[in-house]
């Protein structure tokens, strides 16, 4: 397909940002449950009622991170190549925790000893928390900037990497995961469960509100390259509006019972804030610091115009698709979680 | 040890532990098709209590294989760096179609076989179960052309200089249907099927040998070995045609599959051998003219010879024979196997054959070993290359990982797929201990309608 005069480069950067987002939202929910898993859910009986709540959509969900990982590898292979090497351990240890998870979920129902199950919800809680925390730091770094030297290679270290900004950025992903988990969570129970489910939202989203003040705080002071993206183009705090309205939402429709609602302004925040995140970093994919030169943007490090074309026609061919059977399995599998002998 | 080497073992190792899995998905999915297929069919509640069984064997193994397969996908930019930016433009297309038409397709409608056979009608099932089968083999599809372009690279052309170069698309169509990536495919899928077949022939031989389930195990063993007779035979003849695919475009790699050192007409073909690098030499008995004869078709005509390849673009030569070797034995017993077990089926003297019954339990590990063999076979027979005649595999690694950090992530891998290995042998034996559930023989709610009631029995 000849897609003419558009900006392809601009284009790749929207529709992985956009990959990323749908990925956030998606497994961040199933994240979050994750997150509360041990704090919240008591007996055996509730703990699957929370596994069950993510049980059929949470390794669809987690595709979006490999389709993510998959496009930024074909679009821009420079920026993945620096990033992932350069960040090696961090990585490592994310794909520990998402192991960990991924088979908590599945072998914790197999089997109805105490002990084993006591086994697996830790490793659901722990793996979900540290993939959270360490997508958050991963972010933090990106937005912070990283040492990139003349080869366009990571020049940093891992112990480099966990400066407060970075650590920050990783706690209010927590946050916001747990708090976009917490009201998942209600919209799929009912009942007792649901009551103390239900009580702990605005608690979490003040604990999330609270991060993230911190974190737009130190942005403004210390990340002068975001700012100044806000400063050339002031509409973007237009964006924010939107985001607060959202979150601001979220409570007003759990009191009135609407869950569904308050899932989606939940999910409409989340967009906003990657959205924000995108604009402030625009057009680069790893800002290097201190030498600035040495950044890796949309148009330094993507792939040809023709693979970008390629990939646009594949992108426009398959999204409408899978956007429309994703809804479709939302669909069949909506309302309360019933517990059957399919379960976790 | 290098930096390199302990990346190239830590792919492999992360890369074989992954294999284990797709391929039983890749052929569960199809069995589940068939049996779900022959319940439509037929209403014999029996193959509802097939598909419910096969189904939660299946959600095993595609599980890991998820859990695996993010891996892959991280190891590539963590400790490929380098190969990464070289390859990205021309094999990233692949893995994002990977991501959207395959991984999408069969998470999703996953949700449905699993959890939806309550949800949605008996219909809307099969539709679902025909997608993650799909899904599969789509999945197959990408990441096979993908590997089939580093191995007889086309539709592409090099930009740039020294570090900055790389690889660039000319032609989409030309890199997916590359002169290796269909031979490939079609030896790779029908190994796949092997895999899941021989699973459902074992587990069933399993049951008859123990006087379980047994309506429930022949049923299983007509379907799992009738797949596991017609995949054998398409394993051989796909073989056949990717080998002398590589006789053609990868001639280091096809000498060191044989041991074939001198160039020549009338190249023999060894049955079994053993080859002595330092030497140049290789013992063992051999079929005068036979190797000309499979590759090319005609006994005269040359076979190149390891002699013509120079010394530092060949790849290990004893170790790229014996893993060769290895598969092609297996791929023959397994061959024989089927045909044996399907004549004794047949014949209706299986259930008494407690010797073949066994033989059957443990055939399970044929088409495991056989497949990775010929996975190892492929790729170490393409070294010293990463991407065959463009790139080195020590040109590839990433600059700024570490050999320490590679031991630190190989430990870690270690640990954790050991654990997991453990778990998924654990639960696949509480299933195969629980099981087939006498109560899907009657199947209740939404699955109930349109059902004939039972012949005989309590009405």
């Amino acid at each position: 397909m000849n897609f003419g005069s558009l900006d392809l480069h601009t284009t790749w950067f929207i529709l992985v940002g956009a990959l990323f987002t749908g990925y956030v939202i998606l497994d961040g929910f199933d994240l979050g449950v994750g997150v509360l898993h041990l704090w919240i859910a008591r007996r055996d009986e509730e703990r699957r009622v929370f596994l069950n709540a993510i049980g059929p959509v949470w390794d669809g969900n987690e595709v979006w991170l490999v389709t993510g990982g998959g496009a930024l590898f074909a679009a821009f292979p420079a920026v993945y190549a620096t990033v992932f090497s350069g960040f090696y351990l961090a990585f490592m240890a994310l794909l520990c925790a998402l192991i960990f998870r991924a088979v908590a979920i599945e072998f914790r129902s197999k089997h109805p000893s105490p002990r084993w199950r006591a086994l697996w919800d830790t490793s659901f809680a722990v793996g979900s928390t540290g993939s959270a925390l360490l997508i958050g730091i991963a972010m933090g770094n990106i937005a912070w900037g990283v040492p990139i030297d003349a080869r366009g290679e990571f020049a940093g270290t891992f112990l480099g990497m966990m400066h407060p900004y970075a650590l920050l950025m990783g706690v209010t992903t927590v946050a916001l995961f747990a708090m976009h988990g917490a009201i998942y969570l209600v919209l799929k129970t009912d009942g007792e469960l649901q009551g103390r489910i239900r009580a702990r939202v605005n608690g979490l989203i003040i604990a999330f509100i609270l991060c993230y003040v911190l974190l737009t705080l130190a942005t403004l002071l210390y990340v002068p390259h975001v700012t100044a993206a806000f400063r050339r183009e002031p509409w973007f705090f237009a964006l924010v509006v939107p985001v607060v309205l959202a979150i601001a939402n979220i409570p007003r429709e759990v009191n009135r019972g609407r869950e569904f609602f308050a899932f989606l302004s939940s999910c409409a925040a989340m967009a906003g804030l990657m959205a924000i995140f995108g604009v402030g970093n625009y057009p680069y994919l790893v800002y290097s610091q201190p030498l600035a030169e040495h950044s890796l943007t949309a148009f330094n490090s993507a792939s040809s115009p023709k693979t970008l074309g390629i990939m646009l026609t594949i992108a426009l061919i398959g999204i409408p698709v899978v956007v429309a059977y994703s809804v479709s399995i939302y669909w069949i599998f909506r309302g309360k979680v019933q517990l059957d002998k399919m379960s976790y | 040890m290098s930096t390199e080497l302990l990346a190239r073992l830590q792919f492999a190792f992360t890369i074989s532990f992954h294999y284990i899995y797709p391929p039983l998905s890749i052929g569960l999915g199809l069995l589940l098709v068939a049996t779900e297929a022959l319940w439509l069919k037929t209403k014999n509640p029996l193959y509802h209590q097939l598909a419910r069984f096969w189904t939660k064997v299946f959600a095993l193994t595609f599980a890991i294989g998820v859990a695996t397969g993010i891996v892959m996908e991280f190891e590539f930019g963590t400790n490929w760096a380098t190969y990464s930016r070289y390859v990205g433009d021309v094999f990233g297309s692949a893995l994002a179609a990977e991501g959207i038409f395959a991984f999408f397709l069969e998470s999703g409608f996953l949700a449905v076989l699993l959890f939806g056979w309550d949800k949605v009608g008996p219909k809307m099932h099969f539709f679902a179960t025909c997608m993650v089968a799909l899904g599969a083999h789509f999945s197959a599809i990408w990441i096979i052309v993908a590997n089939s372009w580093m191995q007889t690279p086309a539709g592409f052309h090099i930009v740039g200089e020294g570090l900055k170069a790389r690889a660039e698309i000319t032609d989409f169509w030309a890199m997916v249907f590359n002169p290796s990536s269909m031979d490939r495919l079609s030896h790779t899928v029908v190994g796949a099927w092997q895999a899941g077949a021989w699973l459902m022939v074992s587990i069933s031989a399993w049951y008859l040998l123990r006087k379980q389930h047994r309506a429930f195990a022949l049923a299983s063993m007509k379907i799992g070995l009738a797949l596991s007779l017609l995949a054998s035979v398409l394993t051989l003849a796909t073989g056949d045609r990717s080998a002398a695919g590589v006789a053609r475009n990868q001639p280091a790699k096809f000498a060191a599959l044989e041991g074939h050192w001198e160039t020549g007409p009338q190249a023999p073909l060894h049955l079994f051998g053993w080859v002595d690098a330092k030497t140049e030499t290789t013992r063992g008995v051999a079929i005068p003219g036979m190797l000309s004869w499979l590759a090319h078709g005609d006994t005269a005509a040359p076979v190149t010879g390891l002699r013509d390849i120079p010394k530092d673009e060949r790849p290990p030569v004893n170790f790229t024979f014996q893993l060769f070797h290895l598969m092609v034995a297996i791929g023959f017993a397994l061959i024989g196997l089927a045909a044996w077990a399907a004549w004794a089926l047949w014949r209706g003297t299986l259930e008494n054959s407690r010797a073949l019954l066994w033989i059957l339990v443990i055939s399970v590990l044929g088409p495991q070993i056989a497949n990775q063999a010929g996975w190892w076979a492929a790729e170490v027979g393409r070294q010293p290359w990463i991407v065959y005649k463009l790139l080195r595999t020590s040109e590839g690694l990433s600059a700024v990982v570490s050999a320490n950090q590679i031991v630190a992530s190989m430990v870690m891998f270690v640990f954790v797929y050991l654990l997991l290995f453990a778990a998924f042998l654990f639960l696949l034996n509480e299933k195969i201990r629980h099981g087939p559930d006498e109560a899907d023989l009657t199947p209740t709610g939404k699955l109930a309608l349109g059902q004939k009631p039972a012949a005989g029995g309590a009405a």
